[in-house]
């Protein structure tokens, strides 16, 4: 039936951005109304205002806002309707027809632009100091209500639902055998999609242990790396968690402003934990990225939230995440019974200790600590991040073939 | 005495002078807002609604006089003076009533000296106004340090604590040597340093909002059981105030918000009007149905939404809360000395938690007054300003007569 073809069809995508979407940015940054500068010399009082203004003159003067359509559009990019969302995915089978399709979730204030400096060594291994027995066929899906997928219009996408649209992708591209990824929000879309199993998912691999943000009682607390992963947890949420609390409670009233003002948007943008910011300050300030963390890159991730205006839209998933924290308060849900793999990031909020990922994900296969890398491990360290999937799924391709 | 000296403490007049450029900026701004799309529940639950914000904008571009707040305020006594660095903007009326009892009144977030305005006639000039000659007060209006028309801190340190320094520093440059201090809101942290510091001078304190934590709350938090259901209800309102966003981000990071509010006139008045959810709804419905409930009507609100913005002090406002949150760490560890002064209190309705007479008691010793008013929220004076006049004529009635006996 047409109807049914239409529903499911998947269609090719281009990023188009206007010029006078451009100018409009242009002029709104030239018009910025600054405030003065904080009152202290560190980030005790949120995003300094040298950093930000370094961030402007960046922006206006020496970006360049053509990069975001060329590397978007230099991608195989699809669009497909899924519960009423356009999702929009980037989707890149490797040439290695044996390889593991993976379908990789980004977080906030992230967006598929995390993740695109691990598409050459995931899907094309041998060219980036790996096998072609590592190769994966990649899917990166914009969440709804970031990037250039549809707002949800009602309520009720919380991650669990993502985490049944991406089976749903999955199931419509094909793929009968695959396994999913994710940090910050994308952990906690991985982390359902393992507890619902769908058809096809025979292992996740996650680099934020999200349930120990919210909740660390159940948690073993006695060692020294399981006390230090406690502090951690402690000081980010004194500590700039104001962002967590608002978006979670009112994400309308943050949106006006991620809206209407884009230095406003980089600014909270910016403002998402303590060791990307003096990284990301760092390449402003002083001209010194910290790996793939880039002026341009960290712009066109900006850029894209700002052009596609989705700061309301955006918020609105940590609202999600809170209410539906609260209407599954007390039922646990199914228990996970595909094997799990875990990477902790040394700069990453906290360093999750293999104990809590052991007591999390009984099915733990894999952990390990990554040498380098922090919060956007995908998009600071492309090359250990892809070593981090090879080396945890590994296991899985070798059942594949025996 | 030299000169310099004079300069030092020397209290000049002051005038706002809000400039053309600076409403058609913000006309403009206003005008080209970039909205989001509307949220996705039919209450506040996701925060301030979209039909309630285009509502203010139409009327702050199409109707609102950008003339009034001028206007208003240079109606009114206004002086400029140095203390401790900062230059403190505040208002200064007195009454024509020889007897009058000098009172000093702190606004809180996100409000102003616009809050209080409409309380000046009632309480300098009561006997206009259903009261007595005896009931009438000087009235001093501070600008809090980094709101309105005060400058800015340069530093940190300007807690409630400082604050109150200062204000005992202004009453004394003002010549009054016996006088009282009200607040509610960060106003009430502000006056309940003052009653702690009893500066000479300072005989009584009323608040309308318990800032100081009393023990027994603190007790509760651990054991709940003690506590009787309407207790536990209040308690549980008293936990949800810190779980706010707005709480945290501009505790936290106040420079982080500060480029919304600088930049964004919307982006302003979204964040000022999520304050509770009771002020929210009536402010709402004022916009949405033109429907005012006091005193809280859509010009009053933006007269004091315009303040913020032409002064630019969204930053330096939300500071306040940073400079309140390491305070309060430290406090834990030097605990302020207990208040020795007589305490009044009046419990307004809807005010976010309504304090029952006996935490205020204990966080109050000499608990002299003790009120629940019939009407009323977290902006009592602006919402319902014959009310709490009342409750100020009879708070400190029985301080006057002490003073004249």
């Amino acid at each position: 039936m047409s109807t049914v073809e239409t529903a499911t069809a998947i269609d090719p995508f281009h990023v188009e951005i206007h010029d006078d979407q451009i100018a409009e940015l242009r002029r709104r940054i030239a018009a910025t109304r600054w405030p003065s500068k904080e009152l202290v010399d560190d980030r005790s009082q949120g995003v300094q205002l040298a950093a930000l203004k370094a961030l402007a003159d960046y922006w206006t003067n020496d970006y360049d806002f053509g990069r975001l359509e060329e590397r978007l559009n230099d991608l195989p990019q699809f669009t497909t309707e899924i519960d009423g969302v356009d999702v929009h995915f980037i989707h890149v089978r490797s040439q290695h027809e044996d390889a593991l399709p993976l379908v990789m979730t980004h977080g906030w204030p992230g967006s598929v632009i995390e993740l695109l400096d691990s598409i050459g060594p995931l899907t094309d291994p041998t060219a980036h100091g790996g096998k072609a027995e590592d190769a994966f066929h990649l899917v990166l899906p914009s969440l709804p209500g970031y990037g250039f997928s549809g707002e949800p219009t009602e309520v009720g996408w919380y991650t669990g639902r993502v985490a049944q649209a991406w089976a749903e992708l999955m199931h419509r591209l094909g793929y009968t055998r695959y396994v999913a990824q994710g940090g910050d929000q994308g952990a906690a879309v991985t982390d359902d999609m393992a507890h619902q199993g769908p058809d096809g998912l025979i292992a996740v691999h996650m680099n934020l242990l999200r349930a120990a943000l919210g909740n660390t009682s159940n948690l073993p607390s006695q060692s020294d790396e399981e006390k230090a992963a406690l502090e951690e947890i402690g000081t980010f949420r004194t500590s700039g968690f104001g962002y967590f609390l608002e978006q979670t409670t009112r994400p309308q009233t943050i949106g006006y402003a991620l809206l209407d003002s884009p230095i406003a948007l980089a600014g909270w943008m910016l403002d998402h934990d303590t060791d990307s910011y003096y990284k990301i300050a760092r390449a402003f300030v002083d001209g010194q990225p910290t790996g793939g963390l880039t002026r341009d890159h960290v712009l066109d991730n900006i850029t894209l939230y700002w052009l596609t205006a989705t700061g309301a839209s955006a918020a609105r998933s940590y609202w999600e995440g809170g209410r539906a924290t609260a209407l599954a308060a007390g039922k646990a849900p199914p228990a996970v019974t595909i094997p799990v793999g875990f990477t902790t990031f040394p700069g990453e909020i906290f360093r999750a200790p293999r104990s809590w990922a052991e007591t999390l994900y009984p099915t733990l296969v894999y952990f390990n600590k990554a040498e380098k890398g922090g919060h956007f491990a995908a998009w600071e360290e492309p090359e250990i991040f892809a070593q981090e999937l090879r080396g945890a799924f590994s296991s899985l391709r070798n059942g594949r073939s025996s | 005495m030299s000169t310099t000296a004079e300069t030092a403490t020397g209290i000049r007049q002051f005038e706002a002078e809000i400039s053309e450029e600076k409403i058609d900026d913000l006309r403009r701004r206003v005008a080209e807002t970039r909205w989001p799309s509307k949220e996705l529940v039919d209450d506040a639950t996701q925060g301030v609604q979209l039909a309630t914000l285009k509502a203010l904008a139409d009327y702050w571009t199409g109707e609102y006089d950008f003339g009034r707040l001028e206007e208003r305020l240079n109606a009114l006594p206004q002086y400029m003076t140095t203390i401790d660095g900062v230059d403190v903007h505040f208002i200064h009326v007195r009454s024509e009533h020889e007897n009058a009892l000098p009172l000093i009144i702190t606004h809180g977030w996100p409000g102003s000296v616009i809050e209080m305005l409409d309380v000046i006639g009632p309480l300098t000039d009561p006997t206009a106004h259903g009261g007595t000659a005896e009931e009438a007060f000087d009235l001093v209006i501070p600008s809090i340090p980094g709101y309105g028309f005060s400058s800015e801190p340069t530093e940190v340190g300007w807690d409630s604590g400082r604050i109150a320094s200062a204000w005992a520093e202004l009453m004394s440059r003002l010549g009054y040597t016996t006088y009282v201090a009200q607040g509610g809101d960060q106003g009430a942290g502000v006056t309940d340093a003052m009653g702690r510091q009893a500066p000479d001078g300072l005989v009584g304190v009323h608040f309308n909002f318990l800032d100081a934590i009393p023990k027994e709350l603190l007790t509760a938090a651990l054991t709940p059981r003690i506590f009787t259901h309407a207790e536990r209800e209040q308690l549980g309102k008293v936990a949800g105030v810190f779980m706010r966003g707005y709480i945290s981000e501009m505790g936290e990071h106040p420079q982080t918000i500060g480029y919304s509010l600088l930049d964004s006139p919307i982006g302003l008045a979204g964040w000022m009007l999520d304050h509770d959810a009771d002020s929210y709804s009536k402010i709402s419905k004022a916009f949405l149905e033109g429907e005012q409930t006091g005193n809280l009507s859509r010009d009053n609100v933006l007269d004091n939404i315009t303040l913020y913005w032409v002064t630019g002090t969204g930053a330096s406002t939300s500071r306040i809360y940073w400079e309140t949150g390491r305070a309060a760490t430290a406090s834990f560890k030097n605990p302020p000395p207990h208040m020795m002064l007589p305490a009044a209190y009046t419990v307004f309705p809807d005010e976010l938690f309504q304090a029952p007479r006996h935490w205020v008691k204990h966080a109050y010793h000499h608990l002299e007054y003790y009120n629940e008013a019939p009407k009323g929220g977290h902006f009592a004076a602006w919402e319902e300003p014959e009310i709490f006049s009342q409750e100020m004529r009879a708070a400190f009635a029985p301080l006057r007569n002490g003073r004249s006996s």
